[in-house]
């Protein structure tokens, strides 16, 4: 009688074999999940705008500045999934004012911070001409918005742009080691924990980087397609080859390093090993699947439209299915670190099996909602700032 | 006073950090007159000598936290199960009553016949639980009355108090801290609630409290300690499994404890450097 009151009171995750009694409660739900692909999307998305911007790679012109906005929406997201999973999140600040430097997550507000001055300047940079442009034209409280963001700057003359192009390609250099530092960071944060087999890991920082280009190269792709169809102009093919090849790169360091980690893990057989092939074999088996699956078939699909340099809607529709998959990838990816890493118990004798909670703070529900508020949040900044590069419309 | 209040109402981080400051205000202005304060401050012949921006008066007043060296030992061979510990902890730490949030428990070791690796449970397995007969009472259920057990025996576990403890470092605002008598505390005015130390304690030692939205955690009962008073787990063992005392006392309970067994500290590889000293625990014990 008691004991299914108690199951009917608390949330416990169920185990199997031994595991220490305070570990019957997931710390760290999907909204810790949402939090790293996040920041991932921001380091990816940026790493392309850098290649235009500062190494002048003028096949993702048509997506540099795209790049840009998106890496903003999603730098503002990433601390709501933070933000929202804090018991305490009125006293968030205090780990600004007061940070306790040997903390990795005290670093967290100066690392996005400085991102986001920087990302924030270099947008202004990209965007000054247009903005000067529709400060002239716009009427109301557009035009005055307009004639805010010029910053009293409206001088466009050739020499004028030029310090803009210089500014915005030192900013973009810059940013490179700012969006590895941010997302190597993030990789910091369970990698440097001697708590958790799964997550203590000199590979962690690396495997977050390389897979959050993966990530953020794929959503861009995505955001690219979509909004080219929605205003109905041509998608540059040569745009999409250029993004095919860096995927295509990426990938295949993604998967070996990862693939190298697994198997390390398995051939040091460490105590405890045992318990890890039952993770991998059971709660984790699904998410693990979706992983390999959706990061071993885009790659096939890449490598086979890279070789037989196929154009068209071909590219087109079979690209953005490989981004699609690929972005399931990731997020499974971090559901394997993230929650794999609890689910396999401090005491190397047990196993829990986690299933989120539809609703609530840590609940399946707004952990989407937040990773949609960053979409709609890009659309907003899109319309403020139209990133389009005047192409031609299709018919 | 529970040890929430007693973190709550002295122990805060401010509270701290403005004591220090007038700490420094009284030494400046009593400079060359030698102050009580100053003749206490780096305080004496301890192991680890307490480091100088701790002041003598810590978070309770007429207790000076720099001339104590607490440590904890565990002698597993009296152990029986009872679990009283496991209550008055829970009682007397506001503790949730519920069978997933512990300062403290007791894991139990089975070595059945034939069998080369133990089973192990805790009063949150839920056959236990099952076998209990309220929220408040915890039990160990006979499980293995129709087993030939070899090899059986039970463990007491709580927080290590670590030299160097990784949820101290871990902590994003310094709401963890270890105090200069070797106590790590919580402060619960300032805990953000993040839960990296939870992650961060590969004891899982910690809990976190929906009630109060912040981390909780064994403090060996500072608000008795610091009165002079024993832990209440200590204090309601019937068998004397848990010791507790000064380590800079030769003569103290775990002093002896510790000189007279051959004891051993949980993960030690871990470089943590626990401060609750194990006797009668076998390798399976983690």
């Amino acid at each position: 009688m008691y004991a299914s009151m108690q199951v009917a009171a608390f949330v416990v995750t169920p185990f199997s074999g031994y595991v220490y009694p305070n570990e019957t409660v997931v710390p760290w739900g999907v909204l810790i999940v949402v939090y790293p692909y996040i920041t991932g999307l921001v380091a990816g998305a940026f790493i392309v705008s850098s290649l235009y911007h500062t190494f002048r790679m003028e096949s993702f012109k048509p997506v540099a500045r795209l790049a840009l906005l998106s890496a903003l929406a999603f730098l503002s997201f990433a601390p709501v999934a933070l933000l929202s999973h804090l018991g305490h999140p009125e006293r968030s600040l205090e780990a600004i004012w007061t940070a306790h430097w040997t903390s990795a997550f005290a670093a967290f507000a100066y690392v996005a911070g400085f991102y986001a001055i920087l990302l924030v300047l270099e947008i202004w940079f990209a965007f000054r001409v247009d903005i000067v442009a529709m400060s002239q034209t716009a009427k109301g409280a557009a035009g005055r918005l307009y004639r805010l963001l010029t910053l009293g700057s409206s001088d466009v003359s050739e020499r004028a742009l030029a310090y803009d192009r210089k500014w915005t390609k030192v900013l973009a250099a810059v940013g490179i080691a700012a969006a590895a530092g941010l997302h190597g960071y993030v990789g910091f944060v369970f990698g440097s924990l001697k708590s958790r087999e799964w997550w203590s890991s000199d590979l962690m920082p690396i495997i977050f980087i390389l897979s959050a280009v993966v990530s953020g190269v794929a959503v861009l792709l995505l955001v690219y397609v979509v909004s080219s169809k929605v205003r109905r102009a041509v998608i540059d093919e040569r745009c999409m080859t250029g993004l095919a090849r860096v995927l295509w790169a990426f990938l295949l360091v993604t998967m070996v390093v990862e693939a190298l980690e697994y198997v390390e893990m398995i051939y040091r057989s460490i105590e405890g090993i045992a318990m890890v092939e039952l993770l991998i074999a059971g709660p984790i088996r699904t998410g693990l699947a979706i992983q390999v699956v959706c990061s071993v078939v885009p790659f096939l699909i890449v490598t086979v439209l890279l070789a037989r340099d196929v154009r068209g809607k071909a590219l087109i529709g079979w690209m953005s299915f490989t981004a699609v998959l690929l972005m399931s990838a990731v997020l499974a990816m971090r559901w394997n670190v993230v929650i794999g890493g609890q689910e396999l118990s401090k005491t190397a004798k047990g196993i829990l099996t986690y299933t989120p909670p539809i609703w609530g703070r840590e609940g399946v529900v707004w952990a989407s909602t937040v990773l949609c508020g960053s979409f709609v949040f890009l659309w907003a900044l899109a319309r403020l700032l139209p990133p389009w590069e005047p192409v031609q419309m299709s018919e | 006073m529970s040890n929430c209040k007693l973190i709550k109402d002295q122990a805060g981080r401010r509270s701290f950090i403005s004591l220090l400051g007038k700490m420094c205000a009284t030494t400046a202005v009593c400079s060359g007159v030698g102050t009580v304060a100053l003749e206490s401050l780096p305080a004496a012949a301890t192991p680890t000598p307490a480091k100088p921006e701790f002041p003598a008066a810590g978070p309770v007043p007429e207790y000076d936290w720099t001339k104590h060296r607490w440590a904890f030992g565990v002698d597993a061979t009296r152990c029986i199960g009872c679990l009283r510990c496991v209550e008055a902890c829970k009682v007397e730490n506001k503790v949730p009553l519920n069978s997933q949030d512990f300062r403290t428990w007791v894991e139990r070791y089975v070595y059945l016949e034939g069998e080369d690796k133990p089973r192990v449970d805790s009063q949150s397995d839920p056959v236990n639980i099952a076998a209990a007969d309220s929220p408040q009472d915890y039990r160990f259920s006979n499980r293995y009355r129709n087993e030939k057990v070899t090899k059986g025996f039970f463990v007491p576990k709580l927080c290590n108090h670590c030299e160097n403890p990784p949820c101290v470092q871990v902590c994003p605002v310094g709401a963890t801290y270890k105090t200069p008598d070797g106590v790590v505390l919580i402060d619960e005015k300032y805990c953000i609630g993040c839960r990296y130390c939870v992650q961060a304690c590969p004891y899982g030692a910690r809990y976190f409290n929906e009630e109060t939205q912040t981390t909780d955690k064994c403090t060996w009962c500072y608000h008795r300690i610091t009165k002079g008073l024993k832990p209440a787990c200590v204090d309601v063992c019937p068998v004397q499994a848990r010791i507790f005392g000064d380590l800079n006392d030769p003569s103290s309970d775990i002093s002896v404890f510790i000189r007279t067994h051959r004891i051993s500290v949980l993960k030690p590889w871990t470089g943590n450097g626990p401060h609750v000293f194990y006797n009668g625990i076998d390798g399976e014990v983690t």
